[in-house]
């Protein structure tokens, strides 16, 4: 069978598809890459409760819509709130249908963060999904509680006084499951596969479910639009994004990275973090700084695979297979 | 048979009766005691709901509004900063157009800090597009409740039911509530026509530009001035089924035909028709107990103010700075009738400062000299510097 075979195959194969092409997201939008494959996997059956933010935008500017499952947004942190009520109604009418939140990570982290942790503590049957695209890009790349340290952003800049973001990325997944719901998980757009797993594996949990999906903004973190995909990986694969999944607040599963790259190859790729890269010694501690906490996540979560496999089904390095051009 | 019951207790029974599938509050005094008594309903069996305790107001409303979104019948309650925090989700709600209920017990904002009872929190929040009413007693209380659900469903429209927090909340009250049966008949199982269903997807809460926000922000208050008639019709009809009204628009108690009138919102009617029953040797006035605030009974109010001299504003809130929040509006829509009275405005009895008997007799007294700037009738300025006086 060749290539275009398959190709047409796929193309015919019945699925469902909750977003539609058409919308009106920025070339390379990591979120609507996510959204399309979580509602891929999450659908017919489901409604949305959607945070404000750059999917709510692109997707929904009236009277068009690229939504085909039920859909509301209200405001930018209640999606949560939102989903526990349509949750509530449905069970109350004796409904299947399940509910998801969409939210950015300031919907998700900061401004939402309140309502998802009510959400998750009075055991809503709702899957939660963060498209953590690591700023607030609909507003023009301020930073927010999920920027990680040392980029830029409009409000992180760096200058003589500064060397981008003072602070951490929040450790959501941990605050999530120190909630002690039966399934949090981080995924990324660079493993579909693994993503679909995750979503399917949430849909069946009965109870609140958390997934934080990276998504890269070729805008917001400026890369090339066509290197969404290879810049989400190195995320991965140096440890700075690490894949795990969560039962019950206990780490129930990770990604292996059976090649850890340098924290400079993803950072390289960025113009966020492209004042790490001048000749001066503040730059390369930042450097150190990021590098020790990709090491400290591969420490604790034990991400190092055992021994090189480019054709490891579940590693990090699958898609070694693709071609890719950061391979 | 009247039941002695007070008025959150009672609120909380009425709410029951018109089964609602999604309750969800926040406590914040004084409407604490009416989803208390909801929450009792609900443990012993005697509701059927799905009774969500948010972390928030904000999340209160929220709850609310995804419950109504889904396609059931939802009702909250919240006051003060309650009102406060869930304001961004108040008018969301409104503009969204979606049918819900919920109680105000209205209270003083701070800072300072009050607990207490004025309509500061009610009147924050009277442009977001919501039906607002209010109450007089706690009667009025249960059965506008229940009304408010017909008129919500009806007109696709949040209505926000406000009660005198403490005044009304807090006290017991000889009342008569309705039976379930003829809450079902009134109030029959209903279906928001946008509801959200995965057979028949819709998008809610979309991204509008410039091309079209007029037209719906004009839509809206349009919407809002239709309530009008079904805020009757839903009286008139509760009337036929119960034998008891609770005021329509508005209602003009006291002498019909006096030509001094008093205008106001909520409870303080009661305190002002006791004294002029109970001090004879004061002039009858013509009270008028405005019920709809929003939608703004203009022609209603015209009709009810013909033939007044004079005309006292009772305030409960205060726009600092510009005085007045009902009195403008009271005279925009008399001065469209064309006759207007001498307007004396005055707030009363901010942060739960006592109304008394002898405030009929102040009032009264605004009459014998021409209008004064809108001023707060009862604050003791002498407890101020010379320049806050």
């Amino acid at each position: 069978m060749n290539d275009s075979v398959i190709h047409d195959l796929r193309n015919h194969q019945p699925r469902f598809r909750g977003l539609e092409a058409g919308h009106r997201a920025c070339q390379g939008c990591g979120e609507a890459l996510a959204a399309r494959l979580v509602t891929e996997s999450a659908g017919p059956d489901v409604m949305v409760a959607n945070a404000t933010g750059c999917l709510e935008v692109f997707t929904t500017p009236w009277p068009e819509s690229a939504w085909r499952m039920p859909w509301a947004h209200s405001v930018f942190g209640n999606a949560a709130a939102l989903a526990a009520g349509m949750e509530a109604a449905l069970k109350r009418q004796g409904k299947s249908t399940k509910v998801l939140a969409f939210a950015g990570d300031g919907g998700t982290f900061d401004i939402g963060f309140q309502a998802l942790s009510g959400m998750m503590e009075r055991g809503h049957n709702v899957l939660f999904v963060c498209y953590d695209n690591e700023a607030y890009m609909n507003t023009g790349v301020q930073r927010s509680g999920s920027t990680p340290h040392a980029a830029s952003t409009t409000t992180s800049p760096p200058g003589k006084a500064r060397m981008g973001k003072r602070h951490l990325k929040k450790d959501i997944l941990s605050i999530i499951a120190a909630h002690h719901i039966p399934y949090a998980a981080t995924a990324s757009v660079a493993y579909p596969s693994d993503l679909r797993k995750k979503v399917r594996r949430a849909m069946a949990v009965e109870g609140p479910t958390f997934l934080q999906v990276h998504t890269p903004c070729p805008l917001g973190w400026g890369h090339d639009s066509g290197l969404t995909v290879e810049v989400a990986r190195l995320a991965v694969q140096t440890g700075l994004f690490p894949l795990i999944e969560m039962e019950r607040g206990g780490v129930a599963g990770v990604m292996p990275i059976r090649e850890i790259r340098p924290v400079t190859a993803y950072l390289k790729a960025q113009n966020r973090f492209r004042h790490l890269f001048a000749d001066e010694a503040r730059a390369r501690e930042e450097l150190e700084h990021l590098q020790a906490l990709a090491d400290h996540n591969i420490e604790v979560y034990g991400l190092r695979g055992e021994h090189v496999d480019r054709y490891d089904t579940e590693g990090a390095d699958t898609l070694h297979r693709g071609g890719a051009r950061w391979a | 048979m009247a039941l002695a019951l007070e008025g959150s207790q009672a609120m909380a029974r009425a709410v029951a009766l018109c089964r609602p599938q999604v309750v969800a509050a926040y406590p914040i005094t004084p409407q604490t005691h009416i989803v208390e008594g909801i929450a009792k309903l609900v443990a012993d069996g005697r509701l059927d709901c799905e009774m969500v305790s948010v972390e928030s107001e904000h999340s209160a409303a929220t709850v609310a509004l995804g419950a109504a979104l889904a396609g059931s019948r939802a009702y909250t309650a919240s006051s003060s900063q309650g009102i406060l925090l869930m304001s961004e989700v108040i008018f969301n709600i409104a503009g969204l157009r979606v049918p819900l209920v919920m109680t105000c017990a209205n209270r003083a904002l701070g800072a300072p800090l009050s607990i207490w009872n004025d309509q500061q929190d009610s009147m924050a929040v009277r442009d977001a597009g919501w039906i607002q009413i209010y109450c007089a007693t706690n009667q009025e209380a249960v059965d506008t409740t229940i009304q408010a659900f017909r008129i919500a469903e009806r007109c696709e429209l949040p209505v926000m039911v406000c009660v005198d927090g403490f005044t009304l909340t807090h006290t017991l009250e000889g009342l008569e509530m309705p039976t379930q049966e003829q809450v079902d008949t009134y109030l029959p199982a209903y279906r928001y026509a946008r509801a959200l269903d995965p057979a028949a997807p819709i998008s809610v809460g979309m991204l509008v530009t410039p091309e079209h926000f007029s037209e719906v922000r004009h839509a809206h208050h349009q919407a809002v001035l239709r309530a009008l008639p079904e805020i009757e019709a839903a009286d008139a009809d509760y009337a036929a089924l119960t034998g008891r009204a609770a005021g329509g628009l508005l209602e003009v108690r006291g002498d019909a035909s006096a030509r001094i009138g008093i205008l106001a919102i909520g409870s303080v009617l009661g305190t002002l028709e006791d004294a002029m029953l109970s001090q004879p040797d004061l002039p009858r006035t013509r009270l008028i107990k405005l019920r709809s605030f929003r939608p703004f009974p203009a022609e209603a109010l015209r009709r009810a103010c013909e033939g007044l001299d004079h005309l006292i504003i009772l305030e409960r809130a205060i726009s600092p700075g510009a005085g007045a929040i009902l009195g403008p509006e009271v005279v925009m829509a008399l001065v469209d009738g064309g006759t207007l009275p001498k307007v004396h405005d005055v707030a009363a009895g901010l942060g739960g400062r006592d109304m008394r008997i002898d405030l009929y007799r102040r009032l009264l007294a605004l009459t014998e000299s021409d209008p004064k700037p809108f001023h707060v009738i009862d604050a003791r300025l002498e407890q101020l510097p010379e320049e806050d006086r």
